[in-house]
C-alpha cells in the first residue's frame, strides 16, 4: 500500500512540473503583458524596460526554474492586473466557484434522482418520454445559449431573478477570503440561474445513466426474489434496487465534477461570476501570465490530488486495483 | 435586524443610489499611475482637473476658478477657495504643484507633460504653469491636471514604502487608498469585482444639480449580460452598448438609448515599405474610393459612428468642412489602371478583433470591397493582446489603427499617425505605413508652437487636405459612445465625446 501511495504522488509531481512547462510555453503566444498595462504614449523603450524589470526577457529556462523554485515555496508570483499575490487572488476567487458548483450539484443530485427512478420504473408513460426528449435537448444547448435564454427568461421578462453577479454576500470568516453568497436570500436568488446552467449540462447525463443502471438492476434475479417474496414495491424499488444503482453512479459523479469545474469558465463568463473561471479568461485576456501560470498550476494540484485520493480510495476498497497496479 | 430593516429603509427612501454596469473598471484608485480612458473617469468622479470639457467641446474651469496667458509660455490660474480634500485637509496652490511633480514621475503621463517645463506658486490660490516652448495646447493639458492631496499622500505606509509611489504592477499606497476633491468618495474597491463610491459630504461645488449618493459600479464585460442587466433593472446605467442592441434598448419602455459622438478615428495604413504600389498617391486613392465607408457605418456599426475622410472630427481646430467621404468605384477602377495595376495585386492585411468596436467586421468588408478593384487580401484578426506586437513589427500590409488624440486637437493625430517616421524621437509611433511627406512634417511641428489661433487653425487644415489628397491611410469613421440607462436617469448633460459621464452633475428624479 505504501509503495503504490509513493508512486501515486511521485507521478502527482511530474504531473505538475509537466502542467508548469506547459503553462510556460503558451505564455509566449499569448501576447504581451506590459501593453495593457500602459498608455499608448509610453515608448517601446520604456515598456522594455518595464519587461526586464519583471524578468520576461530572461531565456524560457531560467524563467522556468525560477517560477518551480518560487513555487515550491509557495509563492506564484504577482498578478499584474490585480496588483496582488496571485495565490491570494486564486483564494479569493475560489469560493465563488466553489459555491457555483456545489449549488448545481445539488441541482442534479435532487433532480436527476426521482426524475431517473420515475423514467426507469415507467418508461412508457408520456411524462418518461417527455423527460427523456427534453434531456436530449438539454444535453445539445450550450451552456453558453443556456445562461443567456435564463437570463432572458427569468431576469428581463419575468423580472423574477437578478441577471448576472453574486449579489450580496457575507464574509464567513471575516478576513476577506471567504465571501458567501449562500447565507442571504440576495445571494440565494443570484445563484439559481447560474446554478441552473452550470446543472443543465450534466443533469441529462444523470437523469440517463440513472435510468439505465436502475432498469438493468430491475432485471436482476434477486430483484425477482424479491418480488416473488411479496415485498412491497416502494421496498423494491428504493432500497433494494436504488441502493444498486447507486454505486456506479458515484463513482461517475465523481469523474465529472472536474468536468464542472472546466464549464465553470463559460458560466461564470455569461453570469459575470466573480470566480476562477472568470479570474482565468481575464488573465488570458489581459495576458496576466503570472496570475495564469499560478491558475494552471493550483488547477492541476487540485485535480492530482483528488485523482490520486480517488485512487489511493480505491486501492483500498477494491484491492484488485492495488493488485493490478502492482503487476 | 429588525433595526437593520428600518435602516435600510430609511436610506432607500432619501438616498439616490446609481448602480453602473461599464466594460471595464478602474485599474486602481491612483489617478496618475494609468492613462486609459477608464482611470480617467475615476478621476473626474474622485478627483478634480484645474479645468475640463464640457459636452460643446468648450473648456472651463473647476478647480481653477478662472486663468489668463501671461506670456506664450505661462498661464496663471487662479484657484477656488475653500476646497476640501476627503481626508479633511484644505485644497491650495501646493497640491497643485505637488500633484504636477509626481505627474511627471509618471510613465504614462510623462510624454503628454514633456513639454511643461514647471508649476510655480504665486500665493496660496495662484498658480503659474509654464512650458518649455510657446505651447498652445497648455490648457487643454490643464484637463489631465487632477489635484491630489500632497499632505495625505506624503510620508511611508505600514509596509515603509514612500506613500507617493507610482508603481504600475504593485501594491502601492495610492493604488489603494484616496485622497481627492471630487464629488465621490470611495467606500470599497476591489478591482474586477466592485467601486463603491458616496457623494462627498462637503463637495465644493454646490451649484452642481446632482443628486446620486451612492453609486456602485459593477465591471460587466459579456455584452449581452450588460444589456440584460439593464433591461431586467438591476443596474441603472450602462456602457457600452453594443450596436446589435440598439434597437431593444430604444424599443423598450423603460430605458433609453443615448449615444454621443466620439473622438476615436478608425483606419487602415498602408504600408509603403513593403507594398512598392502603394508608393503611388494613384494606388492609395483608388484604395480610398473603393471602401465604402459610410456603408460600413450603416450596415456594420448600425449607424453608431460618424462616418471620417479625415482625422480629427467636428469640433476639432483642424476640421476641415470640406473633405467628404468619397466612395466611387468606376473612380477606383481607372485610378488602378492609371497606376498601372489593373490587374491588381496581393496584399496581407492585420487588424485586432477585440481592441476597437466590430474592428474584425470592418476588416473583412474591406477586404471585400477590394476584391472588386483585383486587389487579394490575405487578412488575419487577433486579439489585442497579440495585435500591438504584430502591428510594432509592421507584419502586414495593411494593419488597423484607431486614434484618439489624448490632447483633444488635431495636430495629435498626425504626430503619432501620420509624420514621417524615424525622424525625430517620439513621434509617428503608431505610423505603420510609413507614409512621409515634408510639407506635413512643416506644418504639424510649427502648428505644436503657434499660439496665434486662427493661424495654428490654418496649418492644421491645411494638414487634412494634404492628407486627404494624398489619400495618406484609409479612413473609416469616428466611434461614437453609447449609454443605456433608465428613463429617470437624466443621462444627456452628463455626456461628452471624451467619454467621461460626469456621475458629480447627474440627476436622478
Amino acid at each position: 500500500m505504501f509503495a503504490f501511495i509513493l508512486r501515486r504522488a511521485l507521478q502527482a509531481v511530474l504531473v505538475m512540473l509537466v502542467i508548469g512547462l506547459i503553462g510556460f510555453s503558451i505564455q509566449s503566444n499569448i501576447g504581451d503583458p506590459i501593453r495593457p498595462l500602459v498608455g499608448e504614449r509610453v515608448t517601446p523603450e520604456e515598456r522594455a524596460e518595464m519587461a526586464e524589470k519583471l524578468g520576461l526577457n530572461d531565456p524560457f529556462l531560467v524563467q522556468y526554474g525560477r517560477f518551480i523554485k518560487n513555487a515550491a515555496q509557495g509563492d506564484l508570483g504577482i498578478s499584474f492586473i490585480y496588483k496582488k499575490p496571485c495565490t491570494e487572488v486564486i483564494l479569493k476567487h475560489a469560493p465563488a466557484t466553489l459555491e457555483l458548483v456545489f449549488g448545481a450539484a445539488l441541482i442534479i443530485v435532487f433532480v436527476s434522482l426521482p426524475l431517473g427512478i420515475y423514467t426507469a420504473l415507467k418508461p412508457r408513460t408520456i411524462l418518461s418520454k417527455c423527460i427523456m426528449g427534453f434531456s436530449t435537448l438539454g444535453v445539445s444547448i450550450p451552456v453558453f445559449l443556456t445562461g443567456i435564454m435564463l437570463i432572458y427568461i427569468f431576469a428581463v421578462t419575468l423580472g423574477w431573478l437578478p441577471s448576472y453577479g453574486r449579489g450580496e454576500t457575507v464574509d464567513l470568516f471575516g478576513n476577506g477570503y471567504w465571501n458567501s453568497g449562500m447565507l442571504t436570500i440576495d445571494g440565494i436568488k443570484h445563484l439559481i440561474l447560474p446554478c441552473l446552467s452550470l446543472a443543465s449540462i450534466m443533469l441529462p447525463l444523470y437523469i440517463r445513466l440513472i435510468r439505465s443502471e436502475m432498469m438493468e438492476v430491475l432485471e436482476t434475479e434477486y430483484i425477482k426474489y424479491s418480488w416473488a417474496k411479496g415485498l412491497s414495491p416502494m421496498r423494491i424499488w428504493l432500497v433494494h434496487a436504488f441502493k444498486n444503482t447507486l454505486l456506479p453512479v458515484i463513482t461517475v459523479f465523481g469523474l465529472q465534477i472536474g468536468i464542472m469545474f472546466a464549464f465553470t469558465i463559460l458560466t461564470e463568463t455569461v453570469f459575470q461570476w466573480q470566480g476562477m473561471g472568470f479570474m482565468f479568461l481575464e488573465a488570458v485576456q489581459r495576458a496576466d501570465i503570472a496570475l495564469l501560470n499560478a491558475y494552471l498550476v493550483v488547477v492541476a494540484t487540485v485535480f492530482v490530488m483528488v485523482n490520486t485520493l480517488v485512487d489511493i480510495f480505491y486501492g483500498l476498497i477494491n484491492p484488485t486495483v492495488r493488485i493490478t497496479g502492482t503487476k | 435586524m429588525s433595526i437593520f430593516l428600518v435602516l435600510s429603509f430609511a436610506t432607500i427612501a432619501g438616498a439616490k443610489t446609481l448602480k453602473v454596469g461599464l466594460d471595464a473598471d478602474p485599474v486602481s484608485l491612483d489617478p496618475q499611475v494609468q492613462l486609459s480612458g477608464g482611470m480617467l473617469q475615476l478621476s473626474h468622479w474622485v478627483f478634480d482637473p484645474l479645468v475640463r470639457w464640457t459636452k460643446d467641446h468648450e473648456i472651463v474651469g473647476r478647480l481653477a476658478k478662472d486663468w489668463e496667458r501671461l506670456d506664450p509660455r505661462t498661464i496663471r490660474f487662479h484657484l477656488r477657495k475653500g476646497v476640501k480634500f476627503h481626508s479633511g485637509n484644505d485644497f491650495t496652490a501646493k497640491d497643485v504643484q505637488w500633484s504636477y511633480e509626481r505627474l511627471t514621475r509618471s510613465k504614462d503621463f510623462q510624454g503628454l507633460f514633456e513639454p511643461f517645463e514647471k508649476v510655480t506658486i504665486v500665493d496660496d490660490y495662484t498658480v503659474d504653469v509654464i512650458t518649455k516652448e510657446p505651447y498652445p495646447l497648455l490648457l487643454n493639458m490643464a484637463t489631465y491636471m487632477f489635484a491630489m492631496d500632497s499632505e495625505f499622500y506624503t510620508g511611508t505606509d505600514e509596509n515603509g514604502d514612500p506613500k507617493d509611489a507610482v508603481i504600475k504592477f504593485e501594491h502601492t499606497f495610492a493604488n489603494a487608498n484616496e485622497s481627492g476633491t471630487g464629488p465621490f468618495t470611495v467606500e470599497k474597491f476591489e478591482q474586477g469585482v466592485v467601486l463603491e463610491m458616496n457623494r462627498f459630504e462637503e463637495y465644493w461645488d454646490t451649484e452642481s444639480p446632482g443628486n446620486v449618493d451612492t453609486i456602485i459600479l459593477k465591471p460587466i464585460k459579456e455584452n449581452a449580460t450588460r444589456v440584460a442587466a439593464l433591461l431586467s433593472g438591476d443596474v441603472d446605467f450602462i456602457s457600452p452598448v453594443p450596436p446589435t442592441d440598439f434597437e431593444r434598448l430604444k424599443a423598450d419602455p423603460d430605458v433609453d438609448l443615448h449615444t454621443v459622438s466620439g473622438g476615436r478615428i478608425i483606419t487602415f495604413q498602408m504600408n509603403q515599405e513593403r507594398v512598392e504600389a502603394f508608393k503611388d498617391a494613384r494606388v492609395r486613392n483608388a484604395i480610398v474610393y473603393a471602401v465604402n465607408n459610410a456603408g460600413i457605418v450603416e450596415k456594420i456599426m448600425k449607424g453608431t459612428a460618424t462616418v471620417a475622410a479625415q482625422q480629427g472630427p467636428e469640433g476639432y481646430v483642424g476640421y476641415k468642412e470640406n473633405l467628404t467621404p468619397r466612395y466611387d468605384l468606376a473612380k477606383a477602377k481607372s485610378l488602378m489602371k492609371e497606376a498601372g495595376y489593373a490587374d491588381g495585386f496581393e496584399i496581407t492585411m492585420m487588424a485586432p478583433n477585440n481592441r476597437y468596436v466590430n474592428d474584425f467586421k470592418i476588416a473583412e468588408a474591406t477586404a471585400q470591397m477590394l476584391k472588386k478593384i483585383n486587389i487579394d487580401v490575405r487578412l488575419k484578426t487577433m486579439p489585442k493582446a497579440q495585435y500591438w506586437e504584430e502591428f510594432d513589427n509592421r507584419t502586414a500590409d495593411m494593419m488597423m489603427i484607431g486614434w484618439h488624440a489624448d490632447t483633444e486637437d488635431s495636430g495629435n493625430f498626425s504626430e503619432f499617425l501620420t509624420v514621417c517616421p524615424g525622424k525625430k524621437e517620439g513621434y509617428a509611433v503608431y505610423n505603420s505605413g510609413n507614409y512621409c511627406n515634408p510639407k506635413v512634417d512643416e506644418l504639424v511641428y510649427g502648428a505644436q508652437s503657434e499660439t496665434n489661433r486662427a493661424k495654428r487653425k490654418e496649418m492644421l487644415q491645411q494638414v487634412e487636405q494634404i492628407l486627404y489628397d494624398d489619400a495618406a491611410f484609409v479612413p473609416f469613421h469616428w466611434q461614437n459612445h453609447s449609454y443605456g440607462a433608465k428613463k429617470n436617469v437624466k443621462v444627456d448633460p452628463i455626456i461628452n465625446a471624451l467619454n467621461f459621464p460626469y456621475f458629480g452633475d447627474l440627476v436622478v428624479e
